[in-house]
């Protein structure tokens, strides 16, 4: 299979994910949806480095996994957090700072 | 040499049906569920590109670590059974029509890279994809290596200190 075709499988998949954060009303689910972007991002970093014969770009990948994996433990704990003071997860009843 | 073709295929038609039913399931607990079906078949995405580490990586870390923070947390907000747990969507209209722009976009600029020179791995070197790995993460990139495990300790702490009960 060619770069090409790995590229646009990471693009479709970045959509979606860009999707799932606009159109989610809970806030878990957002995080879902980054999720999904930055899923994306890894299959175009390892495609490049893989048709590149670059091993940087799995370095990399491995630096962004590891990364995503400690920003959503500490997005749920926020989550967790702003349930037990406001007790909804719910993205649009969070408007604190609201004018 | 005819079957990597076959598999890519498959695992991407996989991959993105998990993916849309990952933002468009009513049901938040079906939609982590979906999820790591997703990253389980970006796993496979990685193994069509001969990057078995990176594969055994991300089922570790994704597959299995942010899937059950991701449980955990939605026990925690929600229950599990009843009502409470269907989530809307809204401006859907919108989003489609933004993310489609997007979409378009991308697929122009990936329509452009066809003049840029390949040097793919030569076919030695990719049975040692994964001790080129382990050279290059512990020579050249060490100091990330490091930073890293700051940042997993920040992290840790952080979240412990978000999640603490109530004194």
């Amino acid at each position: 299979m060619g770069l090409q075709a790995y590229l646009t499988l990471a693009a479709v998949l970045f959509t979606i994910g860009l999707f799932g954060v606009v159109t989610r009303r809970n806030t878990i689910g957002i995080l879902l949806g980054i999720e999904l972007m930055l899923n994306a991002v890894n299959i175009n970093l390892v495609a490049f480095a893989r048709f590149q014969g670059n091993i940087a770009g799995m370095v990399f990948t491995i630096f962004t996994i590891c990364i995503t994996v400690a920003e959503v433990a500490l997005g749920l704990a926020i989550v967790i957090l702003i349930f037990r003071v406001r007790r909804t997860v719910i993205a649009d009843h969070l408007d604190l700072l609201r004018g | 040499m005819s079957l990597e073709p076959i598999a890519f295929w498959g695992l991407a038609a996989i991959l993105l049906a998990s993916a849309l039913a990952v933002v468009l399931t009513k049901n938040l607990f079906h939609s982590v569920l979906y999820l790591a079906l997703a990253l389980v078949g970006t796993a496979g995405i990685f193994l069509t590109l001969d990057a078995e580490f990176l594969a055994a990586v991300q089922i570790l870390l994704y597959a299995g670590g942010v899937v059950t923070i991701a449980v955990f947390a939605i026990v925690v907000t929600e229950r599990l059974v009843g009502q409470r747990i269907t989530q809307t969507s809204r401006h859907l209209g919108s989003a489609l029509v933004a993310a489609g722009l997007l979409l378009v976009i991308l697929l122009t600029f990936i329509g452009r890279v066809g003049w840029v020179p390949l040097y793919p791995f030569p076919s030695a070197a990719i049975a040692d994809i994964t001790r080129l790995i382990g050279l290059a993460v512990l020579s050249h990139w060490v100091l990330p290596f490091e930073l890293l495990a700051v940042l997993f300790l920040a992290a840790l702490l952080g979240a412990i200190y978000f999640a603490r009960p109530d004194e």
